[in-house]
């Protein structure tokens, strides 16, 4: 039987009253939303908190919302309400193409977004997805507000730029004229990536004017493949162009082995998925 | 701490550890044994209850984080001395044999058929697809939850 070890528990009832108790438990106090990736470890002793805040009740973190140009996905929004947003669907299919492939129904129920982000497991989806959808996470901590790059709060595996007491509130995803995909290769239903490209493409008059695009567990420095990025810009979304930024996406990705693959293997998958990402992405246009 | 859990409409206060799981808790501390306990890493759905009526996985909810809310198990399925059509369905198509996996099965079946009364074949599987069957019996779990659509919608008109 796995169980956790004993650890205080305490409900947060406001963003404000969550800060207070990080602050009162100290930095062996940890955040728990969905806890489906938080509870596992706690049972397996790879995590040991002394304490739980738990931010379930905050309804102020939950849910999506469109704003002035931007999607806005609450810390809180569980990967179902991800999914089911219409307005995600619509101008960012990217995300429901990853949520869609995401553990599975009843784990996306009670799964959050923001979470996700937090644990920061390099074969987590969303990383990348944010990372490619250029999102910014706003934190909030005793002095405020502040807003960090999607791209910027990795730190390293299972590492993030939160500091403690700091708690993520929101992911703001800006609404341009964006065309995206998703791909994922993973060995049964619901299981972690053993690779997967997410590509967002912004193309005026038949060019490229932005590109943005996401490797999950494929060893991508800040899970972005950058030298495509700057490649695909300024040029057409021709067929030859989306093979040579997968060539360069793979070139410059360091995937170690592990049972899901060996490193040439992984590297093979990380160009194929970024040309097939980016390939569904321009199709979408 | 303790807590106050509405169970299948009726209201337990207990005290109990932060640390306890709600598959333990409905299983040890109300003696309700229909919802089952198998993987305990959130992979084969043998313990799904509805939480605020939406199905999760009670290995990795904390029986604290239930305080005040309502859980509804397999006990809670039928009403009173009539099996809910989804009970009828997995009995009229061998939904089961070892019926490790049925509760589970059952409490996401209803969920389903309650957000989308005519699902299709690859509606239920999609669904379905976070909870395993170890006797491999899929093909009439489908078929028993295609039997309780049908059923509701005959009733309906």
């Amino acid at each position: 039987m796995q169980v956790p070890a004993s650890f205080q528990y305490r409900k947060a009832t406001s963003v404000e009253h969550a800060l207070t108790l990080l602050a009162e438990y100290g930095p062996e106090s940890v955040v728990v939303a969905g806890g489906h990736s938080l509870l596992p470890m706690m049972k397996l002793r790879l995590a040991h908190p002394e304490a739980l805040i738990d931010i379930n009740d905050l309804t102020e973190l939950a849910g999506v919302r469109v704003g002035r140009n931007e999607l806005v996905i609450g810390a809180m929004a569980r990967h179902a309400d991800l999914l089911s947003s219409a307005a995600a669907g619509r101008h960012l299919p990217i995300l429901h193409d990853a949520e869609r492939v995401i553990a599975d129904p009843i784990v996306r129920n009670r799964g959050t977004v923001g979470g996700s982000l937090c644990q920061a497991d390099p074969s987590e989806d969303l990383s990348a997805v944010f990372a490619a959808l250029r999102a910014e996470l706003v934190v909030r901590g005793q002095d405020g507000p502040r807003t960090v790059a999607a791209r910027d709060f990795f730190v390293g595996p299972y590492q993030t730029v939160l500091a403690p007491g700091e708690l993520l509130v929101e992911i703001r995803v800006p609404l341009g004229r964006s065309v995206s995909a998703y791909v994922k290769v993973d060995r049964r239903a619901g299981d972690w990536a053993v690779g997967a490209a997410g590509a967002v493409l912004t193309i005026v008059d038949g060019v490229v004017t932005a590109a943005g695009i996401g490797l999950t567990a494929l060893g991508a420095p800040r899970f972005v493949a950058e030298e495509a990025e700057d490649f695909l810009t300024g040029g057409p979304p021709t067929e030859s162009r989306l093979v040579e930024a997968g060539r360069l996406a793979a070139a410059h990705c360091r995937p170690t082995a592990d049972q899901r693959g060996p490193v040439d293997y992984k590297r093979h998958l990380a160009g194929e998925l970024v040309t097939r990402a980016l390939r569904t992405a321009a199709g979408r246009a | 701490m303790q807590i106050m859990v509405t169970v299948n409409g009726k209201e337990h206060i207990r005290e109990v550890e932060p640390r306890l799981l709600l598959v333990h808790f409905l299983r040890d501390d109300l003696e309700l044994t229909g919802t089952h306990w198998g993987c305990d890493t959130s992979n084969c759905g043998v313990c799904v209850v509805h939480l605020d009526g939406v199905p999760v996985k009670s290995c990795t909810v904390l029986a604290v984080m239930a305080d005040g809310r309502e859980v509804r198990t397999v006990e809670g399925l039928a009403h009173g001395p009539a099996l809910d059509p989804v009970q009828e369905g997995f009995i009229a198509c061998h939904g089961l044999q070892c019926g490790f996996c049925t509760s589970g099965m059952m409490m996401t079946a209803r969920w389903l058929l309650d957000q989308d009364p005519d699902p299709s074949e690859e509606d239920i599987r999609e669904a379905l697809s976070g909870q395993l069957c170890r006797c491999t019996g899929y093909e009439n779990i489908v078929r028993s939850i295609r039997w309780a659509a049908e059923k509701e919608a005959a009733h309906e008109h």
